[in-house]
């Protein structure tokens, strides 16, 4: 799904965006979280993020894993800091009214998958 | 054995510094990517030296974090003064967290930290006492 058809299916505001590709991005995959660390034990590139959180530890976390779109959700600003640093890893962020569940599953119906979970492993 | 390591990053970090905290995992992975080193094991090395560094900023007096590389594997160690870790097996426990509230609403202490570590590094080992604080060495594997 193109970024564009995310901004218009979760109305979304622009906080940042930097290059002109921008709407042409091909969005592959999401997650939605709220606690970092379940944010980086997804592994894979170019992901969207679903958050309610909008401190700059966000933007950092999406620098690790490559993620290089953020939806802050339930309406919410981020901190100035979080908008600074994203510009400095110009990774995109947005805004929209609708809460974590109902955006993932718009997104979901919609036709992006979850995460591939290379993940649940036990520990022994 | 390995070759003879090389240091390419050696940073201190602050205690409660959530401003800065993460700069240092950024910086490591610039510098893996300059040198050529594939991109899933720099996303692997990221999330790693991310989640420890984090654990600096979070649990301890502070610390710092040191990276060495040589042409088959890449070192990350991660050495703070204290506290320690009071259980280790608990702290590799997925889910299980000490932080407070109010570094729960910053959107950590999901009780994931080292089990993502241990996840994605080839070998881990962690010391931690009261008096020495926490010692973390990570290594992972360069050459298939």
């Amino acid at each position: 799904m193109k970024l564009k058809t995310v901004k218009s299916l979760l109305n979304t505001e622009t906080i940042f965006e930097a290059s002109d590709e921008k709407d042409e991005l091909e969005v592959k995959n999401a997650c939605g979280a709220d606690l970092m660390s379940d944010v980086l034990a997804f592994s894979n590139e170019k992901t969207l993020l679903l958050t309610g959180l909008t401190n700059p530890q966000v933007v950092r976390t999406a620098e690790m894993i490559g993620i290089q779109v953020i939806i802050f959700v339930r309406g919410k600003e981020p901190q100035i800091e979080t908008i600074s640093l994203a510009n400095q890893l110009n990774i995109f962020l947005y805004s929209t009214d609708k809460p974590l569940f109902e955006a993932c599953g718009l997104l979901y119906k919609n036709g992006i998958g979850p995460e591939e979970m290379n993940y649940i492993e036990t520990f022994k | 054995m390995s070759l003879q390591k090389q240091q390419i990053l050696n940073k201190e970090i602050d205690s409660f510094d959530f401003q800065s905290g993460g700069e240092a995992s950024s910086d490591l992975k610039n510098i893996l990517r300059k040198l050529g080193v594939p991109s899933k094991i720099v996303r692997k090395t990221a999330i790693i030296t991310y989640e420890l560094e984090m654990n600096v900023v979070i649990h301890s007096l502070g610390g710092e974090i040191t990276a060495l590389i040589s042409e088959d594997e890449l070192e990350i160690r991660v050495d703070d003064s204290g506290p320690g870790i009071e259980d280790l097996d608990k702290a590799f426990t997925a889910g299980f967290s000490t932080a407070s509230d109010e570094i729960r609403e910053m959107g950590f202490g999901a009780g994931m930290g080292l089990v993502n570590v241990k996840r994605y590094a080839d070998q881990i080992d962690v010391k931690s006492s009261k008096d020495a604080g926490t010692h973390v060495k990570v290594i992972i594997n360069l050459a298939n």
